[in-house]
């Protein structure tokens, strides 16, 4: 069978898993956001609490991802719970440092007018700290999907949701006709999930971004 | 809408104390200032004036002491609510640039919750203030605005709420001299008409006689060196500390104190472009103590100095005789620009305009100089009994100098 068969042969489960996936991935890149913002928040003002954020954030990335998701295994149970923790960990590194440099790039000259003219401290952070860091928050959020969007393959050993299915499937059965057309069904997918997540970035970004910043 | 004005501002041994220093940063400073008037703090660099005014609107808290506005005491008022009552303008203008102009100038009115319209309104009106174009400026942002219409923007937005009190700190210290001079015209003209307090922080003594009613100058730890009106500091310095910062050309400066409209302007015989020809020949034989008559073109501003003679010479065409009028200094200008007008002109005068250039009188150097004598003759007793002083001091200081200056060439070689 050649590739294009098994395409049009399988394609109802093709679209189930492709779904899926970005269901998926945008769901924990929604919660990473939140949390990773939020940590950026409550830390980027002192410098041991933002060390601190980003060095364990950094090393939770180290962690090998089949790793992390083995080991929350046990704790969570399989499918759709290890995986989202999993993946929500992995993404928040990007945001969280990007966050906490955006924070810090603001002009301190424009928090103490903000202060100044009467802001209290949560309006200059909402009002101006953080619409003026958003680009680079942007930015990092950019960069973790792309992460999570390969790492959510391996939630299919948790049997999580996913194209990583489609890979696994095809990596257990090598050998067999289908399992080239599997592993590169469930490759090819991710790929061009991940331009499509991309090409959204690049509009929300346009829609975002105030014209008074955007470069 | 009324524009309410100025609140007096009192400051008790305000300090500030930072942890982890021996000396405080701030020590002690008291000052009373009064309603609708303009108070400069100049300094040198790290003296701890900008800390004094951001303790006014306790943007820095301060240690102990106490701050009254309008009788009030707010040392210990929720700061954010205080802030919303007192202007801060700011270097480099702190305009938001990721806000239109609009926005920034409705932040305060709608933090105080004016009505929409009301905000509009006010946006519009505040432009029209700071000598912006509504329509043109309303919607931009401020990367697409000069340094000097940014500024323009930023006191706008100070001024939005209509808050009695404005604090300034050092908002013209980034923009050319140029347009630092044009905005402090502006900022004295906005003045006139609103009667703010204004606490003003800048390390420009010259930027402080022209914009203070009164002057303080603050040596380190804002200790006050003398407080007092811009004439007296020029002339009578109270230490020298002082007049190390007044700087040399005490009575060059002085000449920016006062301005055209306040020493006699004279009359001029003039006649107007569109006059009959044969009235304007008449007027030139007749003109007996000058020999001379202005010509002002169709809108009354100045336009020809004409001479007997210039007319007949051109054979009678207006537009080929006397000579363009070249300078003019308006009824606001200081006396050194006045000065500066008349050493320029062939025949010493210049000719004083209204507000929409129109023609209003004549100063000359006679004037002038009678007035420069009356203004340093009230003075010159205290300046030169303080000249000596300093004359005193200054000569070990100068020979030290001097050896240093003879030793450099020898330890290069």
């Amino acid at each position: 069978m050649s590739f294009w068969e098994y395409l049009a042969s399988r394609h109802e489960q093709l679209l189930i898993d492709t779904y899926q996936q970005a269901s998926l991935v945008f769901q924990c890149m929604v919660l990473a956001t939140a949390i990773g913002v939020a940590i950026g928040v409550l830390s980027y003002r002192r410098d041991w609490a933002a060390t601190l954020a980003v060095t364990s954030t950094a090393t939770v990335l180290t962690i090998p991802s089949l790793a992390l998701i083995g080991l929350l295994i046990p704790w969570l149970g399989l499918g759709v719970p290890p995986t989202v923790t999993a993946l929500t960990l992995y993404g928040l590194l990007p945001v969280v440092r990007n966050a906490i440099v955006g924070l810090r790039g603001v002009d301190p000259a424009l928090v103490d007018a903000a202060r100044g003219i009467g802001m209290s401290r949560t309006a200059a952070l909402a009002r101006v700290e953080l619409p003026l860091a958003w680009p680079p928050i942007l930015t990092g959020i950019r960069v973790a999907t792309q992460m999570l969007m390969g790492i959510a393959a391996i939630a299919a050993y948790a049997s999580g949701p996913g194209l990583g299915n489609e890979i696994f499937r095809g990596i257990a059965s090598l050998g067999s006709a289908n399992a080239l057309n599997q592993v590169l069904a469930g490759t090819i997918g991710i790929v061009v999930l991940a331009l499509l997540f991309d090409a959204c970035y690049v509009l929300l970004g346009r829609l975002t971004i105030p014209r008074g910043i955007r470069g | 809408m009324a524009e309410a004005s100025g609140a007096t501002i009192e400051l008790e041994q305000l300090t500030k104390r930072y942890p982890g220093s021996a000396e405080p940063a701030v020590d002690g400073v008291s000052m009373e200032i009064g309603a609708g008037e303009t108070v400069i703090f100049v300094g040198p660099s790290g003296c701890g004036k900008s800390t004094t005014l951001k303790m006014i609107n306790r943007l820095i808290e301060p240690t102990s002491g106490r701050i009254r506005i309008g009788g009030e005491d707010v040392t210990h008022m929720d700061p954010v609510k205080l802030r919303r009552k007192i202007g801060y303008a700011i270097q480099s203008s702190g305009l938001f640039p990721h806000m239109t102009v609009a926005e920034n100038i409705a932040l305060v009115p709608r933090m105080v919750g004016w009505s929409r319209a009301r905000v509009r309104d006010r946006v519009e009106e505040m432009l029209d203030l700071v000598g912006l174009d509504p329509r043109e400026f309303r919607g931009r942002y401020p990367r697409q605005l000069s340094g000097g219409q940014q500024q323009r923007v930023g006191v706008a937005r100070a001024l939005a709420a209509d808050p009695p009190v404005l604090l300034m700190d050092e908002p013209f210290g980034a923009v050319d001299p140029i347009t630092r001079d044009h905005l402090q015209d502006e900022l004295i003209r906005l003045q006139h008409e609103l009667h703010k307090t204004i606490v003003f922080v800048t390390h420009d003594f010259d930027e402080a006689i022209k914009l203070g009613d009164r002057i303080a100058v603050l040596r380190e730890r804002s200790h006050i060196a003398q407080f007092d009106t811009p004439e007296a500091i020029l002339t009578n310095p109270a230490d020298d500390f002082v007049s190390g910062f007044v700087g040399a050309g005490a009575a060059l400066k002085r000449l920016n104190l006062t301005r055209v409209r306040d020493v006699g302007v004279a009359d001029f015989p003039t006649v107007r472009l569109d006059d009959p020809l044969q009235s304007i020949f008449d007027r030139l034989r007749e003109a007996t103590t000058t020999n001379e008559l202005l010509l002002l073109d169709r809108r009354g501003r100045p336009y020809k100095w004409l001479r007997r003679g210039d007319l007949m010479r051109a054979k009678g065409s207006l537009a080929r005789a006397g000579t363009l009028v070249g300078d003019t200094v308006t009824r606001d200008a200081t006396l050194r620009d006045a000065l500066e007008a008349v050493l320029t002109d062939s025949s010493g005068r210049v000719a004083v305009t209204g507000r929409r250039g129109e023609f209003t009188g004549v100063v000359d150097m006679e004037t002038l100089l009678n007035s420069v004598h009356e203004l340093l003759e009230e003075d010159r007793l205290a300046a030169l009994e303080h000249r000596h002083d300093l004359e005193e001091l200054r000569a070990p200081q100068t020979r030290a100098e001097q050896e240093g200056a003879d030793h450099e060439p020898g330890e290069r070689a």
